[in-house]
């Protein structure tokens, strides 16, 4: 197995406003985005990877600008990898109002010729998959073999399932739900009140005073990555290690699970956005594709047409088997092709991004069987309105 | 996968396979790599889902290309609606179950009609082993009394029964041996019990 290699980011430009779900819309924009291996003749064997929280369209390979960046999911794409870059053309693209060079609340809003900061349109995981499906369309790719991703990346795969129904073969599902709970969304209001209480957020627009609200990002990841470890995982890693060979009898460190994870909060809050921590999170929040069928699920993925593959991990308590087991059940309900796998992986959420044999045997033999699949049906592009949730 | 195809690997599955209606949707407990389906799908355009709990079966489906679901037979079949499917299987598997009752219970929800095989424990070299002393050890019951996965040990008349009591309908029993049906003697000759069951209106 070996690495796709060198990889240099894309940049389109949109011109053509995108109307978002809140009902704001977005006027001139740019998405950047990665792609690895071939389109075919057919334009059949494109698979578009969607990211979650902290990542971006840097999936696989290492980046041109830092030999020491390499794509996030990379141990799952490449040639001869699960997701075989021989066979299928992936694209990763980052998305909007994200910090990794998709238009975002860093960048200039044009009708002010300031930093959006908070002024930066609340966007969903729906309007990414509609600003997504322009990127398809740019790149001429009218049905892709599969759209996949994990936890938040899972929510805009499933939403492709819904949205654009002819435009992917296979929806692939990973860690993910179909909404949040009521646990999930106090982690994420914790976070986001973390950053908004830092004096340094003057109200998103602390690029204007020269800094970051580094200690505010830096407890909204703290809380956040507790929810990617399992207890176990915890336990295991850290127990009750102390620092040094005594307690401190202090505030400071004594415990290696605290060092950890202030040495993680530091080295986010160095790179990542707080505005779009902010965004990101209520995309999570909102997420909730049954909200229009009054919360039923199997009505909300009755126009599906991919086939699925849902995979959960059992020590996974952020998204646990048992929000897969919702989707699984709306789909069965359905009755669409739906392989689903629970895989007894010990590293809680984050397991989505970890070497499992179990698991990535699953994808290989999943995306092996359907390579060679024929694109159905001259599908036309379909450019579906941006809905307004009501 | 044709007929011939099964009939080799699994002559019992292939047995089986007549008395599923074509076009028809399948669920099949405790589905193993797959095969059955395999064939149902390829051969009788049958849509159906298995249920596996085993990793290295799940991964022998995807590689089929059956659908496969994975989960404990043990917790039901919950993810399942009433009535969805024609043909329930559970095949040799049932008797691994500690909840066998409830299964069959879930199994009688989801079907118009289900087909339940399990080995038979009044297979004669069965009881020739229980005379001698011992637990019988055989093709079907390839285990050590200490070392088995099959909870429960049951024969044709015992299983008729627990399929009245669950609101199952008995419409065909066959005793297999070899995947072959016994005319003469079934409950003594037959190492596998075949039923085929009807949910009572």
């Amino acid at each position: 197995m070996s690495s796709v290699g060198i990889v240099t980011p894309q940049i389109h430009r949109f011109s053509e406003p995108l109307l978002l779900q809140s009902g704001a819309s977005i006027a001139d924009y740019t998405l950047m985005f990665e792609t690895y291996g071939q389109l075919n003749s057919t334009r059949s064997n494109a698979v578009l990877i969607c990211h979650a929280l902290n990542a971006s369209h840097h999936v696989a390979g290492i980046a041109a600008d830092d030999a020491g960046d390499i794509g996030w999911w990379d141990n799952m794409i490449g040639p001869g990898k699960p997701l075989d870059t021989n066979h299928f053309f992936v694209i990763g693209v980052n998305n909007l109002g994200s910090c990794f060079g998709s238009t975002g609340p860093m960048h200039i809003n044009p009708a002010t010729g300031k930093p959006y900061g908070a002024d930066f349109p609340v966007v969903t995981v729906e309007d990414w998959v509609n600003a997504q499906a322009r990127l398809a369309d740019v790149l001429g790719i009218t049905q892709f073999a599969a759209v996949m991703g994990g936890s938040l990346g899972g929510m805009q795969a499933l939403s492709w399932s819904t949205m654009y129904p002819d435009r992917l073969r296979h929806c692939v599902v990973i860690a993910s739900t179909a909404k949040l709970s009521a646990q999930n969304i106090a982690f994420n209001d914790v976070a986001r009140q973390a950053i908004v209480s830092d004096p340094d957020f003057h109200g998103g627009d602390f690029y204007a005073h020269n800094v970051v609200p580094k200690s505010g990002l830096r407890v909204a990841r703290m809380v956040g990555h507790i929810t990617y470890l399992s207890n176990d995982d915890m336990a295991e890693k850290f127990g009750r290690d102390l620092k040094s060979d005594d307690y401190q009898f202090g505030f400071g460190v004594d415990f290696e699970i605290e060092s950890y994870l202030r040495y993680q909060g530091d080295k986010f809050s160095s790179y990542f956005d707080a505005n779009t921590y902010l965004l990101i999170t209520k995309a999570l929040d909102y997420f909730d594709p049954a909200r229009k069928y009054d919360g039923n699920l199997t009505q909300a993925l009755a126009m599906t047409k991919a086939q699925f593959l849902v995979i959960s991990f059992t020590t996974d308590w952020r998204f646990s088997p048992e929000r897969s087991h919702e989707i699984v059940r709306a789909l069965l309900s359905n009755q669409r092709n739906v392989t689903y796998a629970e895989i007894d992986a010990p590293h809680g959420h984050d397991a989505f991004l970890l070497e499992d044999a179990r698991y990535m045997n699953l994808v290989r033999a999943y995306f092996e069987r359907i390579k060679d699949e024929r694109p159905e049906n001259a599908i036309s592009v379909t450019k579906k309105s941006t809905e307004v949730r009501a | 996968m044709n007929f011939a195809e099964l009939n080799q690997l699994r002559p019992d599955l292939a047995f089986i396979a007549h008395w599923i209606a074509p076009n028809t949707q399948v669920l099949d407990v405790g589905c193993g790599d797959g095969v059955m389906l395999d064939y149902l799908q390829t051969d009788k355009s049958c849509q159906g889902y298995g249920i596996e709990i085993e990793d290295d079966q799940v991964l022998a489906c995807a590689k089929r290309g059956v659908q496969v679901i994975q989960q404990d037979m043990e917790k039901g079949l919950g993810l399942f609606d009433d009535h969805a499917f024609a043909t329930v299987l559970c095949l040799s598997s049932l008797q691994m179950m500690k909840n066998v009752e409830g299964l069959l219970t879930d199994i009688a929800r989801v079907g118009r009609e289900a087909i339940v095989s399990f080995p038979n424990f009044a297979y004669w070299p069965h009881r020739l082993a229980l005379l001698q002393g011992r637990m019988p050890v055989s093709k079907t019951l390839p285990y050590q009394w200490y070392d088995t996965p099959n909870l429960r040990c049951a024969t044709i008349g015992d299983f008729t029964e627990l399929a009245n009591s669950v609101g199952l309908e008995v419409l065909e029993c066959v005793a297999l041996h070899n995947g072959q049906p016994v005319e003469w003697l079934p409950n003594w000759r037959g190492s596998l019990a075949v039923f085929r069951l009807r949910r009572k209106s």
